[in-house]
């Protein structure tokens, strides 16, 4: 820490802060409290705590010195002819581009073929094969579905990684981590007094309507995924119903209520979603390995139209729906309080 | 079915007009809702419910949600107390 710090003192951008703050130390305030606070010991002496209280104040008068400098600056700067001359300049290459992107867009739209017609380069032999063949090789009477989790299974695990990358970013991003003794930290505090702001005030009409809604909704997204190798639909879709239906029941019930379901922590969140993918990739790694070498990979394809059937498509399914459901209750709670 | 699908696109080219033109933050958020029902209607007509029950549940449902989140969290909703007490 102490050697990047140093590093970063002697790099070009602190150089160039401290040379926009008109000459400060080149530490930002953040940086200032956080030395301040890594200082202080635990146990502390009355004068002690005087005196660093006093530097703090001082160092914020500084602050408040330095960003008037700057908004002076800044003032004058907006005054003078450079910076008219640069607004004139910025409208007109805005107009420029977005004439540019119509016109290519546009263009572009207009070589297209026309929607739907039979001659097109889209319905090619790998289409025809998909849709004769499909129900023999897949088992999946859902076209799409024996698609989506059977040909292009890889593009699919693609697609759920990338979801979960994001909740990682998210949760990276908002997540407000416990200390290292495990106690609560004042920011955490901080957030869960905020959020109570955002906690539903016994709202009597919301709360009959989403008991009435949400256990449809559950089921509903529930047949979705289920249903996935036979109807319209599948992993992401019933799972972006549950999620939905989960969000609408915290927003009716209240963050602290739902969060005593044991099911919506962290820990089983991290569990789910990692037993999922990993449950994911090998099935279809297995599959794939089986199937490009010609051999029997022992997955019954079942009597098409049967609830167990399709092979692989109905797991892949559930696992998908699962990760999707979690990720969007996790996204809701991570932006809402930066925990779950 | 010529007809809606028409009536459609035009609802959805004047909704995302109206997104961006808007000044009120809530009221655009609103209108790119009613602009993924619309697409979700036309997913419909184009004959993939798949895509249309996503787009409704993802497009009008949590991704509103999380701007409303986002935006009451730094305050950006109108209609509020300085103090951060949201109007009944």
């Amino acid at each position: 820490m102490a050697k990047l710090k140093s590093n970063y003192e002697t790099s070009a951008w602190a150089r160039f802060l401290r040379w926009m703050k008109g000459g400060g130390s080149g530490l930002d305030r953040s940086m200032i409290r956080s030395l301040g606070e890594e200082a202080l010991p635990s146990q502390r002496s009355e004068s002690e705590h005087l005196a660093i209280e006093r530097a703090r104040e001082e160092r914020e008068k500084q602050d408040l010195e330095r960003e008037r400098l700057i908004q002076e600056r800044l003032h004058a700067w907006s005054r003078s002819r450079g910076s008219r001359l640069v607004n004139a300049l910025y409208r007109l290459s805005a107009i420029v581009v977005c004439i540019a992107i119509i016109y290519v867009l546009l263009s572009s739209v207009s070589e297209l073929p026309p929607f739907g017609r039979a001659e097109n380069p889209v319905n090619n032999e790998v289409s025809a094969r998909y849709i004769e063949d499909g129900l023999a090789e897949t088992g999946s009477v859902n076209i799409v579905g024996g698609m989506i989790l059977d040909y292009r299974a890889f593009d699919t695990l693609g697609e759920s990684h990338v979801l979960f990358v994001a909740a990682c970013a998210v949760v990276l991003l908002l997540r407000i981590n416990l200390d290292k003794d495990g106690r609560p930290t004042r920011e955490k505090l901080d957030a869960e007094a905020d959020d109570r702001k955002y906690e539903p005030h016994n709202d009597v009409i919301l709360q009959k309507i989403s008991n009435l809604i949400v256990p449809c909704l559950l089921l509903f997204g529930i047949y979705v995924v289920l249903n996935g190798h036979l109807s319209a639909g599948g992993g992401f879709s019933g799972g972006a119903i549950m999620g939905a239906a989960l969000i609408l029941y915290v927003n009716a019930h209240g963050l602290t209520k739902a969060g005593q379901h044991r099911l919506f922590s962290y820990r089983v969140y991290k569990a789910l979603t990692f037993c999922a993918l990993a449950f994911y990739a090998l099935a279809k790694s297995y599959s794939f390995f089986m199937g490009a070498n010609h051999l029997d990979s022992h997955i019954p394809l079942g009597t098409p139209g049967r609830i167990l059937s399709a092979g692989l498509i109905l797991p892949l399914n559930i696992a998908v729906g699962i990760v999707v459901a979690w990720t969007m209750y996790s996204f809701y709670t991570l932006f809402r309080k930066g925990d779950f | 079915m010529e007809l809606l699908g028409l009536l459609l696109l035009a609802f959805i080219l004047i909704c995302a007009l109206a997104v961006c033109l808007t000044r009120n933050l809530m009221v655009s958020i609103i209108i790119l809702m009613s602009q993924s029902l619309a697409m979700s209607v036309v997913w419909i007509l184009l004959e993939s419910p798949d895509l249309a029950i996503t787009e409704a549940a993802v497009g009008a449902g949590v991704t509103s949600l999380l701007f409303f989140v986002t935006l009451k969290k730094i305050h950006a909703i109108e209609g509020e107390n300085k103090d951060g007490k949201a109007e009944k």
